[in-house]
């Protein structure tokens, strides 16, 4: 998982030039739409989140763009969202990463593994570059679409929408399937009880479903040129559930984005 | 209606019925479902520990061989073999199992006996097992080879170096404890101080040294003092490198020649392979404190939802609660039903919770919390969970549907975590449904009394509350009960602004709940405990001794015979102590034998688990991921003759439990055998003494326990408030038949006052005093508890006419009372008495001129006239002495009296008037709701009177006189107010029969009346309201007018009353209150609600007569209205409607068609509505819902027969009784005409010639009672009911007060 999860990231992050523009452009949307709602106060409650690693970078960030104006609050807000997708997209990998290895499932090679690090060290980097890509795309494209996603907005459900991912990384880890086909199919039921569950929306579904496709298309590469590989290999080069963990992953990183996006109005009353 | 809608009706009637029962009865329920909680998870403590607990796998002994070390190999073979079970364990233990005692055992023998000498022959033991070796025919193979060897012991475990064996055979022993040197042993003055010496002092949690060494849990040694079996068990255990089947079977058969077992039935088939698990490594830990972490911000985000409830964290624990016991009740459950859970518990909890979820939970809150606040608690309890029932329903479906098609994945892991999801879903379900939601009504209820306390002084003007409290609340809350409004809603008030610094509310916290008292109760109870239980002479070694007694008792009724022979047997194979032989005398006591039952196969299980790890740990070999394998332990039996044991003792043993021998030789000069026996007589007597306390204790305590819980159970703490649900419950008894004792129709026999001349017109009271007026214009006042007339004030005019014939025998009577007990104190106004007394009526004579002349004086210069009101003042005092003598029945009253009247002075009055405040208080609570009692009566006659009087009034041109007639009447502590048809309004003394104070500055009149605290509110017949405010001259008297009427008030009210100049001011009038006559007029709450014949309703705030609300949905003109102190509103109309209103926001809450014709008259209990209409039905509504329950219809000349009209679409509430048929009155009229309710479950309704009894709860004629012999056609027109639940109905022109008996209040 952390494999494909970190295929995912990465690629997008081989498609983050394109995302780059794109992101100029829903930035400045972004800030006619959502204007004043995302301002500091999300930030912090999103770093509160995620811990106190994010918040030395981001009081950088904000130092660094003292100028001025709604927009500028935007993209610091921009800024702070895709920090804290970045951490936990790379802690996710770890963490899933470590489930993996020691199921023997992701073989890196044997130089990675004897460091202090149990995978490669461009992982967590790579998944959360990419979480923080997908975290960011998900709420631009709702409000492209002018749907804004209404359904379970609150951090409660974020929670546990992340657990449900994390349980079924586990279970694709540590359960021992008759078949393979058996596994691929529990876990395509369950990644689709997942966004049925925690996003209900038709962006969602169709954003995960790309991400599943570009993501397993850049793991099949990247084994296919000998980056790593997987254990017992059964779709092409690569494990079959790979596309549902990488389908329930963006679903699950979409949620944390669009929660972060939506932070604002939630924020006083929660307190 | 589809059938979703109608499965959806059904849910929410079910959940609604379910949210009144658990608001209604929290403790029970939540004790409930904590005892189904514990019973659930009960089967868990069966389950290991999950992590850390070794696993075990057995095989056979038979053709035993090490597993290969090769992992693949196996696999083949046998497919229950644990993956672990590859190569050769760690080592194999083998226990020598060692059991000994001395045989047969005399009497004068010493408690060390028991073990010096079976602990001596270890030695020997060791000695055996150590030279032991196996001859072959090639080689001698001997311990040392087959053993494991061990080196040194870990640098840190220094003082067990001489303990422990170092550099050879892994050999344990309780001979270690003397470096298996017997020398060192035999001089040893004390083995137990020996053997203790490494015990921790504190609690043990692994193993100790004392466990390593006998290698069995210490207290199964039967080393100590007290050692009644007189076995002493302990083993050798020997660790082994190798397993050499030979040398082990050798050493066996050898052990068990030298000591056979003969009745050993130990079965020595399996080696039991142990294995351990690996400590938990970080990098497993990671993932799965990653997902802990998640499960903990999921939690924290949950419960941070919970908001507008009155302890946020209270709520949210009991949320974890929910969801942690549903889990532990599933895995529980699962366990019982013989589902043993394989997978680790650890790695799936989280998810399991997950799944489970707090939306629940969440969501019941939320709607609880949405519901109106002005409803009752359990009614907001049961409409939150109504509300969302459908939708939590529809999850919980959704959610079982999703885990059963989990279920077909045919994983056997998955289908192992659906099943438990399934189980806990389920059950934590249960739990909300249960648990969270009583949990809930807990906290919503304390929030309504915070709330109530922080609102409170904004309604400053609102009067105390009714005793017989409408709302939980109220009744809840101690701060309403003080006297006086003023003092009520300042004391909590400022006590809340109060800002307390937080260490003095910590202080006031253990203070209120008496933290420190308890602490220290359940301390005590528990060093009780402990004390008898490990008191050397207490429970555990009775319990222990009366075991062993009753074992040697039944060994000992054997025949000797028997003994004997096994005796010589035993000692025959004896082939160490052949000395013993010698010793077989026949005065031996008890003959000690040696039993192995199951309890002795595989000893080392009692063992803590970190027995074996920490033995090897010693040596630094870690048994992590390893695992070693046990043998059947080798059973060696041994016994010792008594005169072994006498020559192992030790001189100084002999000389400590000398002198307690020497004692009892003394005195029973044997030898030595009784010796023995007389302390453990002494002992039993101990013992029983023990015996009795404890059992008294317990039963005690049992008792004490059951009561408590009977009491709880029977009398929830709602108590008499019960409501409907509390009827419906118990719906399906008949109810007469198990409560409803209807007591003999001659134990209520009404008391009838008679006096008035004329039919009666108005009736007020204030549970105390009876007034009346007829329609001449006589007011009469009465004592309500004893029926006497007291005053009676006449119409001037008419003075002739009534004196005649006005019946004074009460006072004639009583008057020689008062007499006698003034005699002795007051002789000056003693004579003055005595003339004035008997002419009483003249006294009435004097009055008018008098009272008029003042009230001129009076209202228009006050200060002025200051001596003639001082003058006044001692005319009045004349009087009132006068007039003592005949209503005072206490020589205490008369003596306040005579001091009052001596004193003539103020300081009296001050004592009297806070005499009343103290002891009025709670009766001062209830005036709020019995005024206006004269404004029923109008409307119970209809309007046509209003409607003519504007032209002529038929009565004051009967009356022939130009004084007017009183229209409307109300009394408050000693003062009458009386609206004329004239527009006059007079305050009156009611028992001097004064006039105070008059004021006639409105010309039309007066209708209705209301006089709460000090306001009068007169409402007029052109349908403009007077605000009126009685205002006292001197200083402290503002008291007095709220001064309650006590019993014990009564009589001393006049006292300080008259001394008192009484002003009664117009402070407002409302000139076009309606745009026709006032028919109604109700205050309470600090509200005044009028009620007129267009058609609307107005609410005025009574302090500044302000109108809030004017109220529109009746269809006719108004002629009931109910308003109590919660603030519920309801409404009749001449429409048949009945509207509730809420008074906070002036919306109407509901609106139903009661009636074909009027609605006459209209009450409430705190759950229902009771009308009664012009159709001779009296219909009982649902308060909250605005459904009818039942109704009743009277048998009348209409015929028609009791039909209870079940609602439509409702039949989840009270369906009507079935009995209700024969539930009918008897009388010939309707008698819906009056109604009054006198507890919530009694109904009393006023007939032709009868007032009936009802329960509302069940709609059941309880008793009739006939209040008169001739029944003539005389309708019991007038209900009012007196706090002491007695009721008076006018009666024509008699009143009728009937008492409740007092089986009718415990009804409920």
């Amino acid at each position: 998982m952390p494999r494909l999860e970190n295929c995912t990231w990465s690629c997008s992050c081989t498609a983050r030039g394109r995302h780059k523009n794109h992101l100029g452009d829903t930035a400045a949307g972004l800030a006619a739409k959502v204007g004043d709602m995302l301002n500091s106060s999300v930030s912090s409650s999103s770093l509160a989140l995620v811990g106190h690693g994010a918040r030395s970078p981001s009081t950088s960030s904000v130092s660094s763009n003292t100028s001025s104006s709604s927009t500028l609050n935007l993209s610091q807000h921009l800024v702070q969202r895709s920090l804290v997708l970045f951490v936990v997209g790379a802690f996710m990998a770890l963490v899933l990463n470590l489930l993996q290895i020691q199921r023997n499932v992701t073989l890196f090679p044997e130089e990675v593994i004897s460091t202090i690090f149990p995978s490669a060290w461009w992982v967590p980097p790579c998944c959360g570059t990419a979480a923080a890509v997908v975290g960011l795309l998900y709420p631009c494209i709702d409000s492209h679409l002018g749907e804004p996603h209404k359904f379970k907005r609150e951090w409660a459900s974020v929670m546990r929408c992340i657990a449900v991912f994390v349980g079924i990384n586990h279970a694709s880890a540590k359960l021992d399937f008759a078949n393979n086909v058996q596994l691929s199919l529990t876990l395509a039921a369950l990644s689709l009880g997942l966004w049925w569950t925690f996003d209900r929306s038709r962006s969602g579904l169709g954003l995960g479903i790309t991400i599943a496709f570009v993501a397993t298309l850049i793991t099949q590469f990247l084994v296919y040129n000998g980056v790593y590989q997987y254990t017992s290999p059964d779709f092409l080069y690569i494990r079959s559930w790979l596309p549902c963990i990488f389908f329930s992953g963006g679903v699950t990183v979409g949620n944390i984005g669009r929660q972060l996006a939506m932070g604002i109005p939630e924020k006083p009353h929660n307190d | 209606m589809t059938l979703t809608e109608k499965l959806r009706e059904r849910i929410s009637r079910a959940f609604y019925s379910h949210g009144l029962l658990c608001a209604s009865y929290p403790i029970p329920i939540i004790l409930f479902t904590a005892l189904c909680i514990l019973a659930c998870c009960y089967p868990l403590l069966k389950l290991p520990l999950p992590g850390t607990g070794p696993v075990e796998y057995s095989t056979p002994v038979k053709d035993y061989f090490p597993p290969s070390p090769e992992p693949g190999v196996q696999q083949g073979d046998l497919g229950e073999r644990p993956d672990w079970y590859v190569g050769a364990p760690v080592a194999y233990i083998q226990q020598i199992f060692v059991k000994a005692t001395v045989s047969p055992w005399q009497k004068n023998f010493l408690a060390v006996d028991v073990f010096r000498s079976p602990l001596s022959r270890v030695f020997q033991l060791v000695e055996e097992i150590r030279n032991h070796a196996l001859r072959d025919s090639s080689s001698v193979k001997s311990l040392e080879e087959v053993c494991l060897q061990v080196t040194d012991l870990l640098p840190g475990l220094k003082k067990l170096r001489n303990l422990l064996p170092e550099h050879g055979c892994l050999l344990l022993s309780p001979g270690n404890f003397w470096q298996n040197d017997r020398e060192r042993f035999n001089a040893d003055p004390d083995i137990i101080k020996t053997i203790n010496q490494h015990e921790p002092k504190t609690l043990q949690t692994s193993a100790t040294l004392k466990d390593l060494l006998f290698g069995l849990p210490g207290k199964y040694s039967g080393v100590n003092l007290y050692n009644r079996k007189r076995v002493v068990s302990y083993t050798v255990t020997l660790g082994l490198q190798r397993y050499d089947s030979r040398f082990l079977s050798s050493l066996r058969s050898r052990l068990k020649l030298l000591h056979p077992s003969p009745n050993c039935t130990l079965r020595e088939e399996n080696i039991i392979h142990v294995h351990f698990k690996e400590e938990i490594g970080i990098a497993e830990l990671i993932p799965l404190v990653t997902t802990y972490i998640i499960l903990f911000a999921y939690i924290y985000f949950s419960t941070r939802k919970i908001d507008m409830v009155k302890s946020k964290w209270g709520l949210a624990l009991a949320a974890v609660v929910t969801v942690l016991s549903s889990l532990l009740m599933s895995v529980g459950l699962c366990t019982l039903f013989g589902l043993t859970p394989t997978l680790n518990g650890g790695e799936i909890f989280p998810y399991l919770v997950v799944v489970i979820g707090l939306e629940n939970v969440l969501v019941l809150t939320k709607s609880v919390v949405s519901t109106p606040v002005d409803l009752e608690v359990k009614l907001r309890i049961a409409q939150g969970l109504s509300n969302e029932s459908w939708s939590i329903m529809k999850n919980m479906a959704t959610e079982l549907g999703i885990i059963l098609i989990g279920y077909f994945t045919l994983v056997p892991a998955i289908q192992e975590f659906c099943l438990f999801a399934v189980v806990g879903l389920v059950s934590d379900f249960f739990l909300q449904m249960f648990f969270f939601t009583t949990v809930l009504s807990i906290d919503i209820r304390r929030m309504e009394l915070a709330d109530l306390n922080k609102r409170l002084p904004a309604e400053a003007c609102m009067p105390p509350a009714k005793p017989v409290s409408r709302s939980q609340r109220y009744e809840r809350q101690p701060a309403m009960r003080p006297a006086t409004p003023h003092t009520i809603t300042l004391q909590p008030s400022s006590f809340r602004n109060l800002r307390l610094p937080k260490r003095l509310r910590v202080i006031y916290f253990f203070a209120r709940t008496r933290l420190a008292q308890r602490l220290i109760m359940a301390g005590t109870v528990i060093w009780i405990g402990i004390l008898v239980y490990t008191d050397p002479a207490g429970l555990r070694t009775y319990l222990t001794s009366q075991l062993s007694e009753n074992q040697t008792q039944q060994r000992e009724q054997k025949p000797g015979l028997e003994s004997l022979s096994r005796l010589e047997t035993n000692q025959h194979t004896w082939a160490q102590g052949p000395e013993g032989k010698g010793n077989g005398q026949p005065e031996l006591g008890a003959e000690a034998e040696v039993t192995w039952g199951a309890e002795d196969e595989e000893i080392w299980r009692k063992l803590s688990f970190r027995h074996w790890p920490s033995l090897f740990s010693y040596y630094n070999i870690t048994l992590a991921k390893r695992y070693i394998s046990i043998l059947p332990a080798i059973p060696v039996t041994l016994y010792l003759n008594p005169q072994e044991a006498l020559e192992m003792r030790h001189p100084q043993e002999a000389n400590r439990y000398h002198p307690f021998l020497s004692a009892s030789q003394g005195k029973l000069d044997a030898e030595a055998q009784p010796d023995r026996a007389s302390p453990k007589l002494q002992g039993h007597r101990d013992v029983t003494l023990y015996k009795v306390a404890a059992l008294g204790l317990a039963s005690g305590i049992i008792l004490v326990l059951l009561l408590f819980c009977l009491y709880r159970v029977f009398c929830p703490k709602n108590y008499g408030q019960n409501g409907l649900s509390h009827s419906r419950r118990k719906r399906g008894d008949l109810p007469c038949d198990d409560y409803g004792y209807s007591p003999p129709e001659t134990e209520i026999v009404p008391l009838v006052l008679r006096g008035h001349l004329m039919d009666i017109e108005c009736l007020a009271s204030d549970g105390m005093l009876l007034v009346s007026c007829c329609l001449v214009g006589q007011i009469r006042v009465w004592d309500a508890q004893t029926g006497d007339c007291l005053t009676v004030i006449p119409k001037p005019r008419l003075r002739r006419d009534s004196s005649g014939i006005f019946d004074y025998q009460e006072s004639w009577d009583q008057s020689p009372d008062g007499k006698n007990g003034l005699d002795d104190s007051f002789e000056n106004s003693h004579q003055l008495k005595r003339m004035l007394s008997p002419p009483q009526p003249p006294l009435f004579c004097d009055q008018p001129d008098l009272t008029s002349l003042i009230d001129t004086n009076f209202s228009e210069q006050v200060k002025v006239a200051e001596s003639e009101t001082r003058l006044r003042a001692v005319g009045s005092r004349q009087k009132e002495t006068g007039y003592d003598f005949s209503s005072l029945v206490n020589k205490v009253y008369e003596e306040h009296s005579t001091s009052n009247c001596r004193n003539f002075g103020l300081a009296a009055p001050h004592g009297q008037a806070g005499f009343c405040v103290g002891t009025g208080s709670p009766r001062s609570l209830s005036c709020g709701n019995e005024e206006g009692g004269c404004s029923s009566r109008r409307k119970s006659l209809g309007d046509e009177t209003f409607t003519g009087f504007d032209k002529s009034s038929p009565i004051s041109s009967w009356g022939g006189d130009f004084e007017s007639s009183v229209w409307s009447l109300d009394l408050q502590g000693n003062l009458i107010v009386a609206g004329r048809s004239n527009g006059k309004l007079e305050v009156w003394d009611a028992i001097e029969g004064t006039l105070r104070s008059s004021n006639d500055e409105g010309q039309s009149g007066i209708t209705a009346l209301v006089f709460l605290n000090n306001r009068i509110v007169a409402a007029r017949l052109n349908g403009s309201l007077d605000f009126f405010s009685l205002e006292t001259h001197t200083s402290l008297n503002h008291l007095q007018f709220r001064g309650a009427p006590s019993r014990s008030s009564i009589s001393s009210s006049p006292v300080f009353s008259s001394s008192d100049v009484v002003l009664c001011q117009l402070t407002h009038t409302v000139s076009c209150a309606h745009q026709k006559p006032i028919t109604a007029l109700k205050a309470a709450a600090g509200r005044l609600v009028t009620g007129s014949q267009d058609h609307t309703l107005r609410v005025f705030r009574l302090e500044d007569s302000c109108c809030l609300f004017t109220l529109q949905g009746h269809s006719g003109a108004i002629t009931a209205v109910y308003i109590d102190q919660t603030m519920v509103l309801a409404s009749g109309g001449q429409d048949g409607a009945i509207c509730l209103w809420d008074v906070l926001t002036g919306s109407k809450v509901s609106h139903m068609y009661a009636h074909r014709g009027d609605v006459t008259s209209l009450t409430c209990t705190t759950s229902c509505v009771i009308s009664s209409g012009l159709d001779d039905v009296i219909s009982i509504w649902d308060r909250s819902s605005g459904i009818k329950l039942y109704s009743i219809q009277q048998v009348g000349s209409r015929g028609a027969g009791a039909t209870s009209s079940g609602c439509e679409g409702a039949a989840v509430r009270l369906c009507p009784p079935p009995n209700l048929t024969r539930a009918c009155c008897p009388q010939e009229l309707g008698c819906g005409a009056s109604l009054g309710v006198i507890s919530d479950n009694l109904l009393v309704t006023g007939g032709q010639g009868c007032v009936s009894f009802w329960d509302i709860g069940y709609g059941d004629l309880l008793q009739t009672v006939y209040l008169g012999k001739s029944n003539e056609s005389q309708p019991a027109r007038q209900i009012l009911v007196l706090e002491n639940a007695a009721i008076v109905c006018n009666f024509g022109s008699e009143l009728s007060l009937v008492y409740v008996p007092s089986v009718l209040e415990k009804l409920d």
